[in-house]
């Protein structure tokens, strides 16, 4: 089965799996990441985010299937790499650098990289560029990459967990400049995340990756308002949802509290009427209970 | 300021509107860019940019070319006959209904808002 690729897709992924032995990280995943989009890559520990990333930026080899970044195969091609950058989690370094090296060798990997922009992020992020690199904490290590991944300005920009570390002050400059600056030169980027809710208003597209496959694959704005919780008297509330999908049930005593797909103003108006309360589920929940994980599987921001 | 459960570019376009309504924004002057929008919401430019269009599309602003968005002459008393068009469904009705759930009666309920309509 082939799929057309659409014009202002920066990847295109088709049919792809990844299979370490018996386990299988990525299962015939389909998927494109649209140009000048801010996309989140959500899903729980060991869903296949990273894995599906590795192969994007050509770090690994898939099993099956083919994969296309700016229209061409990404492995071993400096072409395509050179525009593609990618922080994860814990990037290694040279045993003898200090900070400023990091800085005096990123313009050699990146073309568009912006040293004034690059010194701005250093000072906002209060990174002494003098330490060795292996005398910094977590937070700044994760400091280091955010302020790469953001003044190299590469046409694609992965952020796999960036901020390991990095507290709720230091979380929300990143979000600010990042947005401030994909304002001003906007470029394509995936942002992986567990802190759901703290990206959720940043995000144009949403991809959810489970257990190696595509659950969700949607604009942003789609998604909002996509589930509704219903609450009250527990038979009231059975009612309403009698031959509906339930992604979510809680109660207590009497009262139950269920989650359901999108309600149209009628049905609203009706659970209104029925006495029910209707609460928003936010990205958040609303991952937590498409993935079937308990609310502890994702940090809750603060 | 960004709630769950409505699209944010609504919610912008509403932030927008009531702005104008209470002359926070008077008409011929200029709003806020689409990316100074996206900073102070902290929100996707794009997002906010289709809430700033809804509102181009039905005439509330307008586009300078070069220099801005402007708000529409006479674009407050328009958004003034649709909300209150909308004052029924959005007020009204959800008032009604928790009324008489508490069997408060209509005499009542009229005797509270004159009572509170008079409160300085």
């Amino acid at each position: 089965m082939t799929h057309p690729i659409a014009p202002d897709a920066v990847v295109h992924v088709s049919g792809l799996t990844k299979r370490f032995g018996s386990f299988t990280a990525l299962d015939s995943v389909d998927v494109t990441i649209t140009r000048d989009k801010i996309h989140g890559l959500l899903g729980r520990n060991g869903a296949g985010k990273t894995t599906l990333m590795q192969l994007i930026t050509a770090q690994d080899f898939p099993t099956h299937g083919d994969v296309r970044v700016f229209g061409e195969t990404p492995m071993e091609n400096a072409g395509v790499l050179r525009h593609v950058c990618f922080i994860k989690e814990s990037q290694k370094y040279p045993e003898d650098w200090r900070v400023k090296h990091v800085f005096a060798s990123a313009p050699h990997f990146f073309e568009n990289w912006d040293a004034d922009f690059a010194e701005r992020l250093i000072a906002d992020f209060r990174l002494p560029t003098r330490r060795p690199i292996k005398k910094l904490s977590r937070g700044q290590l994760s400091a280091i990459g955010v302020i790469v991944g953001l003044a190299s300005r590469a046409p694609l920009t992965f952020f796999d967990e960036p901020y390991l570390g990095l507290d709720a002050v230091a979380r929300q400059t990143f979000y600010d400049r990042l947005l401030e600056d994909y304002a001003d030169h906007p470029r394509t980027v995936v942002l992986s995340t567990h802190l759901i809710d703290e990206v959720a208003n940043l995000l144009e597209h949403v991809i959810v990756i489970d257990e190696g496959r595509i659950l969700i694959d949607s604009a942003a704005d789609d998604l909002r308002g996509s589930a509704t919780t219903v609450v009250g008297m527990r038979r009231v509330v059975d009612a309403f949802v009698a031959d509906r999908e339930v992604l979510h049930r809680d109660g207590v005593g009497g009262l139950a509290s269920v989650t359901v797909g999108r309600l149209d103003d009628a049905e609203r108006r009706a659970a209104l009427e029925a006495g029910l309360e209707l609460s928003p589920v936010s990205l958040q929940q609303l991952v937590v209970h498409r993935t079937h994980a308990g609310s502890a599987a994702f940090e809750v921001s603060a | 300021m960004i709630e769950e459960g409505k699209p944010i570019f609504v919610q912008i376009a509403e932030q927008i509107e009531n702005d104008v309504i209470d002359g926070a924004i008077e008409e011929e002057t200029q709003v806020p860019s689409t990316n100074e929008f996206a900073a102070f919401y902290r929100i996707n430019p794009a997002t906010a940019g289709k809430g700033v269009n809804r509102l181009v599309e039905d005439g509330t602003l307008y586009k300078k070319r070069g220099i801005g968005m402007f708000v529409a002459a006479g674009a407050r008393e328009r958004l003034l006959a649709k909300r209150r068009g909308e004052f029924r469904a959005e007020y009204l009705e959800p008032l009604l209904a928790e009324a008489a759930k508490l069997s408060i009666t209509t005499d009542q309920l009229t005797d509270m808002i004159r009572t509170e309509g008079t409160q300085p």
